[in-house]
This record gives structure tokens, sequence and C-alpha cells, in this order.
């Protein structure tokens, strides 16, 4: 059962048991409890808390593309549309399977944000130019392959330090 | 093709959209041979190197406008070599050519 809207506070240790599930959420409560010393049932609880008010939104998975032989490039797309458009732009490019994260933006302009994939140079561009610059009230596209990631940051507590041995400065919050 | 069919303003899914390279739409599109006429005039010639050296330009008016004749002599002008506002000149002069003989023709004939 989820409760919404009610807000909740986490301690440091909700904050510890979300990093540790962010970066493997198959771990069992006790090997959860090992790593933080705390008994599996308390972390059983949190865990329960946290998924109840919807905290926890759900676990998934991160597919290795370049392992099942896919070849795919990764771009983020900024396209500025008309106001009166943006939602309805928003809205059809996240029914794209391309598209994998789409963002509106209030900066000068407004701004539709996402990030998509696809095959090559070539079937990108065709998705760019055959799907996305079709959409009513878009104005321009502009569009940068990635080359290489750097980092995939944790959302992690405002006291959290890494465990040791891993490589982590300061989290970026990913908040919606 | 019919005349008429290759004068006819498409859908806006079917417009000729202007990019400055992969990915980079720079809000320019046309939806007739009438229209793309006149935006060749417009764009940087930047985008008119882009599409022409894809083969951009052919596809959709040979695809999509359904005008194999032009299309063979635009390929004709990527075998040219050509770039800049030489480019834009030639495609220009040679979109506007098959525009108006078509134009006439259909003017006449109705």
């Amino acid at each position: 059962m989820k409760i919404k809207k009610r807000r909740i506070a986490l301690d440091d240790l909700d904050w510890k048991i979300l990093y540790a599930l962010q970066e493997n959420a198959r771990q069992t409560y006790s090997e959860t409890g090992r790593l933080l010393n705390v008994a599996h049932t308390t972390i059983y609880e949190r865990i329960k808390k946290m998924e109840e008010h919807g905290i926890i939104k759900k676990y998934t998975t991160v597919v290795d593309l370049e392992k099942i032989g896919m070849k795919h490039l990764t771009a983020v797309m900024t396209i500025i549309t008309d106001p009166k458009e943006s939602e309805n732009v928003a809205e059809k490019l996240s029914e794209f399977n391309d598209a994998l994260e789409v963002y509106t933006s209030l900066s000068e302009e407004l701004l539709i944000i996402a990030k998509v994939v696809a095959e090559n140079q070539d079937k990108l561009h065709s998705f760019i130019a055959q799907s996305v610059a079709p959409l009513p009230g878009v104005l321009r596209i502009r569009t940068s392959i990635i080359t290489k990631k750097h980092k995939e940051g944790l959302l992690a507590g405002p006291n959290f330090n890494a465990p040791k041995g891993k490589r982590r400065e300061k989290q970026i919050a990913v908040g919606e | 093709m019919p005349t008429h069919k290759i004068l006819r303003k498409v859908l806006r899914e079917k417009a000729f959209y202007f990019f400055s390279s992969i990915g980079n739409y720079i809000g320019e599109n046309a939806a007739s041979l009438e229209e793309f006429a006149g935006k060749i005039r417009e764009v940087n010639p930047k985008s008119l190197e882009f599409h022409l050296y894809r083969g951009d330009f052919e596809k959709w008016v040979d695809e999509v406008l359904g005008d194999a004749g032009l299309a063979e002599k635009i390929k004709e002008l990527r075998n040219q070599k050509l770039i800049g506002e030489n480019l834009q000149d030639q495609l220009y002069q040679t979109v506007l050519k098959r525009y108006n003989e078509l134009k006439t023709g259909f003017t006449q004939s109705v």
C-alpha cells in the first residue's frame, strides 16, 4: 500500500540504505545490514516504510547494450519550442522509444531537453528529421552526441560520506 | 507523376526540414517545390552542403514530390562538388527552372 502526499524526513540510516540500494538493489536485507552494521530487521522496516511512502519508486535494471552487441550512441537534444506548444511537444516526444528521458526547462527561451539513443548517426538524424522536427511548435533543435560518460551519480543524503575505497565526490541530487 | 502532384503542398511530416549538421535543425522547412526554391535562397549555404552531399535533396524530391527528373539534376550538381554560394546559386537556378517549367505547363494545360 502506498501512502501519498505525507512527507517524511529521512535520517542518515535511510539515506545510507537508499545509497546502498542504488548501487545494488538485489542485495538482501542481511547484506545491507552487514554493510551498515544494522540488524536486517531494521533494514527491512526502513525499506518497507520508504516503499510505502513512494520514496523508493521502483527497482530497475541497467542494461549494458555493448555486452549484447548492440552498437548505439547517446545524444542530448535541446529543442526550442513555441511556448504554447511546449507541453504537447514534450508529450509527443515521450511517446518515442528512442527518447529515454524528456525534460522541460524554463530559461530565456522555452526548452525541451531529451536524452535519445540510436544505432548510429544516420538513424539519429532520421529520427530527429522525420519524427521530432515536424512536431507542431518545434522551432529549432540542437543535438550533441555524447562521446564519453565521466560520471553517473547516485542520489545521496546531505551528510552522506561515500564508503571507503569508493571514488565518490559530491553527489548529484536528482530530484523530480 | 502528374504535374499538379509535383507542385502540391505536402503534409508537414513529409516536408523538407533543413539542418546544419546531424541533429541540428535550423528552423526552416519547405512543404512544396515552390517553398523549397524559396528556402534555398534563404538558408545558410552550409545547410545546403550538408544535405546535398548526404543525398537528402534528391531523395526528398524523388520520393516525396515524385519528380525523378529534378532529382537527377540535383544529383548532377552533387557530382560537380559545388560548395558555398556557388552551390546556393546553382541549386536555386536548377529548382526554379524546373518549378517554372512545371508551373507554365500546368497553367497552359488547364
